[in-house]
């Protein structure tokens, strides 16, 4: 095995490369199918933006106070679901200080039209009825009114003194709670649309769908084994550890300047025009540092209210939430209802595979269940499928995308099934998923047909690798394993090169950088043009300086922001052809290049040098591209987890923790790994402790970071990286994206490591103390 | 419903400084929205993420839950103090080598706690650094990669000073 021995030997070379302490035998080699050879694309160049950001230089959204400022704040609902009888501002702007308010009144009517929010379209009547309650309140947390005063501690006590009349309703918090016929609707003027058609009757069931693929009733006839079980998984938030932030200046010629944090630029620009009828060329938005998203700085929530309360005042009006505003009014991803049933025949095929999700979207619809339901069966060729998708709407914050969203829910159901029929049948339960992989051609239950993937490549490292054959020792212990996809996407991207006359390169781009895409899209801009990262220097600029990009999403970035800084380069190889070519008196296609070096007839010339020469050979060099790519490559995930559970106490362990993912090409392996530590990391924390606990009365009784339990650096061990490189052949070099299947497999792959630790199948996200310890408890229960 | 302002006067990244502060606020506020000094930052505003960490008469403490008054007589240091003259911190270097930040906002809390650990303990042990990191939150690198330049940024130190 030829292409074997190479990948090792490309493994050791990338393993020696490798920064850090040096103690690698916690870091196995990495996995290099794609054994193209690039000088920039695959190295481990400091980030540009690393020391602003290492010196506390860096500017983030919250970091900005322009002159003459005002600070508001939002009164939010104390309740789950209620019917708003009236709002009394009187007393607040009474109050010394006190300048503004601002209610639902206050924002143009909301035509009935669909909006784009970024990764997708839905209404804008759900949009505004979000950023300020109109009529009802429909969630603990949902924005009522907004102040501005002098400072933020007098707009906080105004914001309290402000007095609401409140009819309370019953309210629904869970997906199955919300679907019964009893249940209190939440918009009267939702009907479900059921298979596409709309019903005539409100409920609070969004949508329901299916998708199918041959006829699983056959398949489970045909099937020796079937199991089938059903699984819940609670809201859980994003947890980025920056709060949601803006200062909006809605200036006398009518121009409305907004600088945030978000992971849209032109998200912000193009829902707030929307949102307060005003043209796009109106708004400027400038991105400033973002300190964490994960998808839910996607929506728009303070921006039009701080437009509003600026045009009141005339003043820059800037507004951050507090910690508890994030977790009641922003964010979370839904909680989750799934039933799957798995079958197999004696020899191992999977015969058929069936599942029903359905999805908590909080107040307004879009759960993510339809993404949850593409990547359920993913990584399986089965001729026989059907999934069942409902998008439920519940009195709890709107949701918002959270890392492959809608996925992870999904694979804790299937995953734990599939090694249940696999540990049923007698079968490893690697071998199992290997036997019944998706390659190139398998097609998914929504439709399209895989490209060439890298789902059995993954699953041969994770065979490979010697974490899956290492012994366990001691008790209570056990070893899971899991696997994910996540599609990833395109959209839109536009770059532009300047070059400098010493020979650097300014990059201008709209993507907003919050974990080193800077510079991943740098090193692809200096791979086409010969020269170092470190030459190219890149800035995330104001949607006025920069073609339209979509959000930092979607793990496209690196993907399509990178793509078209290799289009501008391009561009920019062929203007120096051309210039070397009249410094030489012949045309460019004369005149070769190659790594930075132009020649032609035994002449060179370096770009450094030809860039000192753009005066005199034509003036300026500049290029720009723009892009809308259609070579999307989706990305497997597997891991392998090892636990130990506290049988006394149901505590849980990570003993060790190893992260498989093709993600086509590593542009800058260290922050590759960090995306499949950091993923799984978060993984991880929904895994064992992360939860919305929510009182009988639809309130939310631990929104603080005390309570809301994220992963601390000492629950954890070195989370050990596997980057397997299947070059996905619709990308220039060959990059897939990395950010968001590493989150898919982890709440699964430790699952089925509890199963076989302590004999009990959790099926309950979190797996928390209480709940594994009750697990346990039973189990022995029946035992006795 | 004006409150007078309290006159502190204290020491800050070796410097003399002195402010005007409410009662109410915190070092936090005073450090960013009076002295601008937004390198510390806000994550939580009750003493659980981390992101203010700051150093006072050599301890660590959360910014957020020392009030801008109690800082009379002090002597803190801040992320904007980290730095030795024209050069980076190891801690510091040691970040961006070992790519220990993604988004990058909890990174000065982690800095000025890793800077003070490793003037109390040049050469911790991994579970040293953890204990001593666990009430710095970070959502986005799962730590392993600011473990591993912790431990970096020890060696650095120990090579320079031998």
């Amino acid at each position: 095995m030829s292409s074997a021995t190479t990948a090792k030997a490309e493994a050791a070379a990338s393993a020696s490369r490798r920064n850090g302490s040096g103690d690698s035998q916690d870091y196995e080699p990495n996995m290099v199918l794609a054994t193209r050879h690039f000088d920039v694309v695959g190295t481990r160049p400091v980030r540009h933006d690393g020391t602003d950001k290492v010196t506390g230089r860096a500017i983030y959204g919250a970091d900005l106070t322009l002159p003459d400022s005002l600070h508001g704040a939002v009164l939010r609902s104390p309740h789950a679901h209620a019917r708003i009888r009236s709002i009394d501002t009187s007393k607040a702007e009474a109050m010394d200080g006190v300048h503004a308010v601002v209610t639902a009144d206050d924002l143009p009517p909301a035509e009935d039209k669909q909006v784009d929010v970024g990764e997708g379209m839905t209404r804008l009547a759900y949009v505004h009825g979000n950023i300020l309650a109109n009529g009802k309140v429909l969630y603990q947390g949902h924005a009522i009114v907004a102040v501005a005063a002098r400072n933020a501690h007098i707009a906080q006590e105004a914001a309290r003194a402000i007095e609401v009349d409140y009819e309370l309703l019953p309210s629904s918090m869970t997906a199955p709670e919300a679907m019964a016929p009893e249940a209190e609707v939440l918009h009267e003027d939702l009907f479900t649309k059921e298979f596409g058609e709309e019903t005539a009757r409100p409920s609070n069931i969004a949508e329901h769908f299916r998708w199918t693929l041959g006829d699983v009733g056959d398949g489970f006839g045909r099937s020796s084994v079937v199991a089938e079980r059903t699984f819940d998984t609670a809201t859980v938030h994003q947890g980025y550890i920056e709060p949601h932030n803006v200062t909006a200046l809605w200036n006398h010629d009518g121009r409305l300047h907004i600088w945030c944090s978000t992971q849209g630029a032109f998200v912000v620009r193009d829902v707030t025009a929307k949102v307060l009828e005003i043209p796009v060329s109106n708004i400027k938005v400038t991105p400033l540092e973002i300190g964490g998203g994960f998808g839910g700085k996607i929506p728009v929530y303070l921006e039009p209210v701080a437009a509003l309360l600026s045009r009141k005042t005339g003043r820059p009006v800037k507004m951050v939430m507090t910690r508890e505003d994030v977790f009641i009014g922003t964010g979370p991803t839904a909680g989750s209802h799934v039933r799957v049933k798995v079958g197999a025949s004696a020899d191992g095929q999977l015969q058929a595979l069936e599942a029903s999700l359905a999805y908590e979207a909080g107040a307004y619809p879009g759960s993510y269940v339809a993404p949850g339901g593409m990547c359920i069966f993913a990584p399986y060729d089965c001729a026989n499928v059907s999934v069942d998708c409902y998008d439920v709407v519940v009195n709890k914050p709107s949701c918002a995308a959270y890392r492959a969203p809608g996925a992870p829910q999904a694979a804790f159901a299937a995953e734990q099934v599939i090694d249940e029929v696999a540990e049923r049948l007698g079968i490893d339960p690697v071998e199992f998923r290997l036997q019944n992989c998706s390659k190139e051609g398998t097609r998914r239950v929504d439709g399209p047909k895989f490209r060439r993937i890298g789902c059995e490549e993954v699953l041969r490292a994770v065979q490979d690798h010697p974490h899956w054959s290492a012994p366990l020792g001691g008790q209570n212990r056990g070893r899971g394993v899991a696997v994910g996809f996540w599609f990833n996407v395109g959209l839109e991207s536009s770059c532009t090169l300047n070059v400098n006359t010493d020979g650097t390169v300014h990059l201008v781009e709209g993507s907003t950088d919050i974990g080193g895409t800077r510079t991943s899209i740098a090193m692809q801009a200096a791979e086409v043009l010969g020269i170092s990262a470190e030459e190219i220097l890149p800035e995330v600029v104001d949607t006025d300086s920069v073609g339209f990009t979509s959000v930092t999403g979607g793990s496209r970035t690196t993907f399509a922001t990178g793509w078209a800084a290799h289009d501008a380069a391009q561009k920019i190889v062929a203007e120096m052809r051309s210039r070397a070519g009249k410094l030489w008196g012949v045309g460019p296609e004369a005149v070769e290049h190659e790594k930075g070096v132009y020649s032609c007839n035994g002449k060179s010339i370096g770009f450094r040098e030809l860039a000192a020469k753009a005066s005199r050979t034509g003036g300026p060099v500049s290029a720009t591209a723009t892009v809308k790519p259609r070579g999307v490559g989706g990305s497997f995930s597997a891991d392998i987890v090892d636990v130990e559970v506290d049988l006394e106490t149901g505590k849980v362990d990570i003993l060790r923790f190893t992260a498989v993912q093709d993600v086509g090409k590593a542009v800058h392996p260290s922050y590759v790994e960090g995306q499949m530590q950091g993923g799984s990391v978060q993984g991880i924390g929904w895994a064992l402790n992360e939860e919305y606990f929510m009182g009988d009365d639809g309130t939310m009784r631990n929104s603080s970071l005390l309570d809301y339990r994220m992963p601390t650096v000492l629950d954890l061990p070195m989370i050990d990286t596997c980057i397997v490189e299947v070059a996905n052949p619709g990308h220039p070099f060959g990059v897939r994206g990395v950010g968001e299947a590493n989150i898919i497999p982890p709440p699964a792959a430790i699952a089925n490591a509890i199963r076989r630790a302590a004999g009990v199948r959790l099926q309950r996200l979190p797996m928390s103390p209480p709940a594994v310890w009750a697990a346990v408890d039973k189990a022995r229960g029946m035992a006795a | 419903m004006a409150m007078r302002s309290i006159h502190v006067q204290t020491t800050i990244n070796g410097q003399p400084a002195e402010f005007l502060c409410e009662p109410r606020q915190s070092l936090l506020e005073v450090l960013r929205d009076v002295l601008r000094l937004t390198g510390t930052k806000e994550g939580c505003n009750d003493g659980n993420c981390g992101a203010c960490t700051v150093e006072m008469d050599g301890r660590i403490v959360p910014a957020c839950l020392v009030l801008g008054a109690e800082a009379e007589g002090a002597r803190i240091l801040t992320v904007e103090g980290i730095a030795e003259g024209g050069a980076l911190h190891p801690v510091q270097a040691a970040f961006l080598e070992g790519a220990a930040l993604q988004c990058g906002v909890c990174t000065p809390g982690f800095i000025v706690a890793a800077k003070v650990l490793l003037d109390a303990n040049p050469d911790p042990t991994e579970s040293e650094i953890r204990l001593w990191l666990a009430n710095n939150l970070c959502r986005c690198t799962g730590y392993d990669k600011i473990v591993r330049s912790v431990q970096a940024a020890a060696k650095i130190r120990q090579e320079t000073a031998a």
